[in-house]
C-alpha cells in the first residue's frame, strides 16, 4: 500500500505475527485506516456492494452446486427440484439468479460512475483496466450459469453465443466445435460449462484482488476529481466509509429482498420453463437484460462491410463495444478529470447514458422496422462517444475552475447551504 | 580451468539451451492432452448416415428430422414455390445460387438442409419471413423457398448437407 503504515502491534501475538506474516497490518492498512477522501458520495457505495453480491453468489452457488445436475437428461428436473424440494431452495435459487441481476445493476452504476468522474485518468489506468477484466469475466460466468437449467433460452443463449465464435474467418468452425465438444451443443457443453461456472467467480476474486491493490496504490478518485492535497482532505476508511458503505448495502438489498422473496421470476423468461429442445427456436430469443445492450449492437450491423460479412461485423462490433473500454483513458484528451467541471461533457455523457438504456430497450424488441434503425442510430452514437466525443470535445470546451483543495470544495458547499 | 572465449558457446550453454528446449517440449506435450480433451469425443464422432422415408411428406409439408445433432429441414416443396426460386435473379442475392444447385435433379420439389441459420445457428421458422421461405426470430433474417438468405444478418445460404436418394422416396443424408 501507498500510504505510509500507521499500525502499531498491540498484542503479543500481534507483534509475533508482524515479524513473520504482516497479514494484520496488511488488513489494518487497507480497511482500517486507509486515508479516503472526505467527499465520496453515494456513488463511491458501489465498490462494497459489489464485494458483498460476489459473496453472496459464490456461497449461494457453492450451495446450489450440492444439488445441481450438469447433465442434459437431468438439469433441467434437477433445478426444479432445489425449488421444491430442497430445504429453503426456493429462496437460494431465487437468491443466486437474481443476485446476478443485481450484481450487474451494481456493476453498471459503478462503471458508468467512473466514466463520469474521469476515474480512468491517470494514474488509475491499470485499476480501470483490469475493471473491465473482472466485467468480461462477469459476463462469462452469467452467460454460462444461464445455461446450467437448460430450459430452451438456456439452450439457444448457448447455441448463439457459441456461434458468436465461428465468424472467425479460417479457425472459426473448428474453434466452435472446441467449445462446444460436440457439433451442435450438447451434453459435453452443459457439462464444461458447470465446471467453467464453477471455476470463473474465483478467478474474479483474483482480479478483485488486484483491483483493490492497483486502488489503494493511487488511492479513490473524488466528486472533484482533484487529488487528495494533505491529511485534512480524507478521512480513515473506518468508521467512515465502512458505515456509509455498510448503509449503502442494506438500502440496495431493500429491492433485491422484494425480487427474491416476491418476484423470483419476473427477470427470467417464461420460455426458460419448457425443457431445451435442439428441433425448435423460440420465437423470440432475447439475453438477460444485462446483455441487451451488447445484443443490440450485435444485430445492428446487418450488412456487409467490404470483405468482413455482417456475421463477423455485429461479432467485432459487440466485442469492440467492450474492447473500447480497455483504451478510454487514453481516449479521453481532457486535462480536467471530473465531469462536473465539463459543461459540454455533461451533455454528451448524460446522452450516451440514455444511449445505453435505449440500447437496453431495442435488444428486447424485435429485428424488424423502426428497430432495426433505431438500434443502428444508438450503436453509432455509442462509439461516436469513445472515437469522436471523448478524443476532439476538450479542444472546444471550456472547463469550470477546479477547487484547490478537496477540503475548500467541501467548505464552499458548506458556506453557501448556511447562507441560504 | 581453460579459458574460453566469451562468445563461443561452450558445454555449458548447450546443455542449458538443450534442457529448456526438452522443458518446453514436456510441457506442450503436458499441456496437449489437457486442450485436446475438448474437442468432440469418440461417442460423438461416431456419428453413421441416416436414412429417412419421405413418403409421409405432404406436399406443402416441411419435417425437421436430427442428424449429427443438428436439426435437418426436409421439405416439400409445392409448385408455386420452386416457380418463386427459380424466378429469382442470381444478382438478388447475397450468396448467389440457382436453385437447381440446391436440390437433387428429378427431385426438384425436395429442399433439404441444415436447420440452423447461418448467422448464429437458431432454427429459422417455416413459411414465413418476407420471401415466402423461412424467418429467423432471433435475429431477423429472412430465407426464400429455396433457404437462400436474402435479407438480415446471416451471411450464407442455408447449408445443405451431402445426402442422396437411394430410391424415388428415401433418402440417405451423410
Amino acid at each position: 500500500m501507498s500510504h505510509k503504515s500507521n499500525y502499531q502491534p498491540n498484542s503479543g501475538f500481534e507483534k509475533w505475527m508482524d515479524e513473520r506474516l504482516p497479514i494484520i497490518r496488511l488488513g489494518y492498512d487497507s480497511f482500517v485506516d486507509f486515508p479516503s477522501p472526505k467527499n465520496l458520495n453515494y456513488f463511491w457505495t458501489f465498490g462494497g456492494i459489489l464485494a458483498i453480491f460476489l459473496v453472496i453468489q459464490i456461497i449461494t452457488g457453492v450451495v446450489l452446486a450440492m444439488h445441481y445436475t450438469p447433465h442434459a437428461d437431468m438439469a433441467f428436473n434437477s433445478v426444479e427440484h432445489i425449488r421444491r424440494d430442497v430445504n429453503w431452495g426456493r429462496l437460494i435459487q431465487a437468491a443466486h439468479a437474481n443476485g446476478a441481476s443485481f450484481f450487474f445493476l451494481a456493476v453498471y452504476i459503478h462503471i458508468f460512475r467512473g466514466l463520469y468522474y474521469g476515474s480512468y485518468k491517470a494514474p488509475r489506468e491499470v485499476l480501470w483496466i483490469l475493471g473491465v477484466v473482472i466485467f468480461l469475466l462477469m459476463m462469462a460466468t452469467a452467460f454460462m450459469g444461464y445455461v446450467l437449467p437448460w430450459g430452451q433460452m438456456s439452450f439457444w443463449a448457448a447455441t448463439v453465443i457459441t456461434n458468436f465464435f465461428s465468424a472467425i474467418p479460417l479457425v472459426g468452425e473448428g474453434l466452435m466445435v472446441f467449445l462446444r465438444g460436440a457439433f451442435a451443443v450438447d451434453n459435453a457443453t452443459l457439462n464444461r460449462f458447470f465446471s467453467l461456472h464453477y471455476l470463473l467467480p474465483f478467478m474474479i476474486a483474483g482480479v478483485v484482488g488486484l483491483h483493490i491493490w492497483a486502488l489503494h496504490v493511487p488511492g479513490n478518485n473524488n466528486p472533484t476529481g482533484v487529488e487528495v492535497k494533505t491529511k485534512s482532505d480524507t478521512v480513515p476508511f473506518h468508521p467512515y466509509l465502512t458505515m456509509k458503505d455498510l448503509f449503502a448495502i442494506v438500502v440496495f438489498m431493500i429491492p433485491f429482498a422484494w425480487f427474491v422473496f416476491f418476484a423470483p421470476d419476473i427477470l427470467g423468461h417464461p420460455d426458460n420453463y419448457i425443457p431445451a429442445d435442439p428441433q425448435v427456436t423460440p420465437p423470440h430469443i432475447v439475453p438477460e437484460w444485462y446483455f441487451l445492450p451488447f445484443y443490440a449492437i450485435l444485430r445492428a450491423i446487418d450488412f456487409n462491410i467490404g470483405p468482413i460479412d455482417s456475421k463477423l461485423g455485429g461479432v467485432i462490433a459487440m466485442f469492440g463495444s467492450i474492447a473500447i473500454w480497455f483504451v478510454v483513458p487514453w481516449l479521453d484528451r481532457s486535462k480536467v478529470r471530473s465531469g462536473a467541471f465539463r459543461p459540454m461533457f455533461k451533455w454528451f455523457y448524460w446522452i450516451w447514458i440514455v444511449n445505453f438504456i435505449g440500447l437496453t430497450y431495442l435488444g428486447a424488441q424485435p429485428a424488424e422496422g423502426v428497430y432495426v434503425i433505431l438500434s443502428k442510430t444508438a450503436t453509432f452514437y455509442y462509439f461516436a462517444y469513445f472515437l469522436i466525443i471523448l478524443p476532439f470535445l476538450p479542444r472546444i470546451e471550456t472547463t469550470l475552475p477546479l477547487p484547490a483543495s478537496i477540503s475548500e470544495s467541501v467548505l464552499a458547499k458548506h458556506k453557501t447551504e448556511a447562507a441560504e | 580451468m581453460a579459458t574460453q572465449s566469451e562468445k563461443e558457446p561452450n558445454r555449458r550453454d548447450f546443455l542449458y539451451v538443450a534442457t529448456g528446449a526438452v522443458g518446453a517440449v514436456g510441457a506442450a506435450a503436458v499441456a496437449w492432452p489437457l486442450i485436446d480433451q475438448m474437442n468432440p469425443d469418440a461417442s460423438v464422432l461416431a456419428l453413421a448416415s441416416i436414412e429417412f422415408d419421405l413418403s409421409s411428406v405432404e406436399v406443402g409439408q416441411s419435417v425437421t428430422i436430427k442428424w449429427r445433432g443438428f436439426p435437418v429441414f426436409v421439405r416439400h416443396r409445392t409448385e408455386a414455390e420452386i416457380e418463386e426460386a427459380r424466378a429469382v435473379p442470381l444478382d438478388a442475392l447475397k450468396d448467389p445460387e440457382t436453385d437447381a444447385q440446391r436440390v437433387k435433379e428429378g427431385h426438384e420439389e425436395w429442399l433439404i438442409m441444415i436447420a440452423n441459420c447461418t448467422h448464429l445457428g437458431c432454427v429459422p421458422v417455416g413459411e414465413s419471413g418476407e420471401y415466402d421461405g423461412w424467418f429467423c426470430p432471433c435475429h431477423g433474417s429472412h430465407y426464400d423457398t429455396a433457404g437462400r438468405i436474402r435479407k438480415g444478418p446471416a451471411p450464407k445460404n442455408l447449408v445443405v448437407p451431402e445426402y442422396e436418394f437411394l430410391s424415388d422416396t428415401v433418402v440417405q443424408i451423410g
